[in-house]
């Protein structure tokens, strides 16, 4: 019996202009339940197409796209927000409000979809001790260092429990070091069983972690390797 | 939760973008003030007319002594004409158009021009120099022309006259200013959902990094647009009040209290015309504001 694909794309392309060389071309794979899984390839592969369609950002111009129990084809629009609940996202550059405290902006997104004050105030505790953020609360954006902004965004994400993390390059503003740290605190929370979804350029990150990789190069998919690492000539 | 989310946002919205706001609030005031006062005109219009016509009367004029008039070479109207023309209007076919027929004979129109000649301009006149006329109320003074075509040019009668000209020229008047008015709303109203467009477009341009984490987090599209669609109504809304202020302070201070006090054989509007006035204009303004949001909105918070 094989485990729930959490995120199943059949046959997938997507063509932005009409008679362009497609952003995505014919791509099958399924992600299951907690999965931990890099996106590879250099910048125009497709990765960030890849991100969109399970975002529902974009639709696919054929094939079907299946995330989270639901047909994102035949998904409408008043729905789509329902979706992204159910979908952590964490980007390159962190994306924080600079105006609120690091409470604020993990509460920011339960209070934007109606969560009640003492969920919010009981919730929000918990996960920034899960980041490491626990006594910084109170701290602006600004006051803090690269890694602890990218945990308060990792944080905002897994706030509400989606079943899936989306990270776009969430190292890529990142030294090394510091990458390290927050690649150990997206494995703590695919062990409580959260799908992740990493798309990187990261290499060294990639080897170590030896985790499932997808890799895409002009749109195809190349590689879709078990306990993989970023090129595919080293693992030969 | 929700609830004070939005109202805070629409609050801080309305703090940062202060200048634009204001503008939305004295835009949207000029404009419904000439839109009211259009329609107070009107109502003031109506009520002149309701009130004149009922009391002016159509005068058929009989023949006197001399006229120039054709119908009136063989001198002056005889009993027997007075009292065909008299048929005519009390049971010919135009007799359900008139409620009542009085007949004014020449000394008693003498005697009514005495009455007012208090410093005996007209002493030299007699009551032989007068005009004996049919004085006509109409069940509805509009169907003037068909009463006056039923008797104009009958032998005896010199000529017909409408009461009702006498204010033709008034209610010109008033009747430009409504439309001139009307016009200056037009143009103030389009001004006004332009501006109310830029400020949600800025509004929403400057809180775009906001917006976009809702939308990531997956907040309702409804929570994501209200504020900003909120923000064009309050803005709305507050120059509708101040118009409908404006409006009533107006008629309350110039027409109640000088122009009643010093024209006085006039009916007016009151403030109470006013009151009714008022939430036309808050439905004009919301309605404006929420044409000019979906205008905008799609476009900046998509989903």
């Amino acid at each position: 019996m094989p485990k729930a694909a959490v995120i199943r794309l059949d046959n997938v392309s997507k063509v932005y202009a009409r008679g362009a060389r497609p952003a995505l071309d014919n791509i099958s794979v399924e992600i299951e339940r907690g999965d931990f899984v890099f996106l590879v390839g250099s910048s125009g592969s497709g990765k960030s197409t890849f991100l969109k369609l399970i975002l529902r950002e974009e639709r696919p111009t054929s094939g079907d796209v299946h995330v989270a129990g639901r047909h994102l084809n035949k998904l409408s629009n008043w729905r789509v927000p329902h979706l992204r609940r159910e979908i952590g996202a964490v980007f390159q550059d962190f994306r924080l409000l600079p105006n609120k405290t690091v409470f604020d902006n993990v509460a920011f997104g339960l209070e934007v979809i109606g969560k009640k004050r003492h969920h919010v105030h009981s919730m929000v505790p918990e996960t920034l001790e899960l980041v490491g953020l626990a006594g910084k609360e109170k701290r602006m954006p600004h006051e803090l260092s690269g890694g602890e902004q990218q945990r308060v965004a990792i944080a905002r994400a897994v706030v509400n429990h989606p079943p899936i993390l989306l990270c776009d390059e969430p190292t890529g503003n990142l030294d090394p070091g510091t990458s390290i740290g927050i690649m150990r605190l997206l494995d703590r929370i695919n062990r409580t069983g959260t799908t992740v979804l990493m798309a990187t350029h990261d290499d060294e990150i990639v080897d170590q972690m030896r985790k499932r990789v997808i890799e895409l190069k002009g749109g195809q998919l190349i590689r879709d390797q078990d306990r993989g690492v970023y090129g595919a000539e080293a693992s030969v | 939760m929700r609830l004070r989310f939005i109202f805070g946002e629409v609050f801080n919205g309305l703090r940062r973008n202060g200048t634009m706001a204001l503008s939305v609030v004295l835009v949207t005031f000029v404009s419904l003030t000439f839109v009211g006062a259009a329609a107070l005109t009107q109502m003031q219009v109506d009520k002149l007319k309701d009130d004149w016509y009922g009391k002016v009367e159509v005068s058929v004029f009989l023949c006197p002594e001399q006229s120039r008039q054709v119908q009136c070479a063989a001198g002056r109207a005889t009993t027997a004409q007075e009292e065909s023309i008299r048929s005519v209007l009390k049971d010919g076919s135009v007799a359900p158009l008139v409620q009542e027929v009085t007949y004014e004979s020449r000394e008693e129109a003498f005697a009514k021009l005495r009455e007012r000649d208090t410093d005996n301009r007209f002493a030299l006149l007699t009551a032989d120099g007068m005009q004996a006329s049919f004085r006509v109320k109409l069940t509805d003074p509009e169907q003037f022309e068909v009463v006056a075509d039923a008797v104009k040019g009958l032998p005896g009668v010199d000529e017909v006259q409408d009461q009702r000209e006498i204010f033709k020229g008034l209610f010109s008047l008033l009747n430009a200013a409504t439309f001139i008015a009307a016009g200056l709303a037009a143009v103030m109203l389009l001004a006004a959902v332009l501006l109310i467009t830029t400020t949600i477009r800025l509004s929403a341009l400057s809180r775009r990094r906001e917006t976009n984490i809702m939308r990531m987090v997956g907040a309702s599209r409804g929570l994501i647009q209200m504020p900003f669609m909120l923000e064009g109504a309050v803005a709305a809304t507050l120059g509708a009040l101040l118009a409908a202020t404006g409006l009533w302070l107006s008629v309350r201070y110039l027409i109640e209290d000088w122009l009643r006090g010093s024209v006085t054989f006039v009916d007016y509007i009151s403030g109470a015309d006013v009151l009714t006035v008022a939430p036309w204009l808050l439905a004009i303004a919301v309605g404006l504001a929420a044409l000019a949001s979906l205008a905008t909105l799609g476009r900046y918070t998509r989903a």
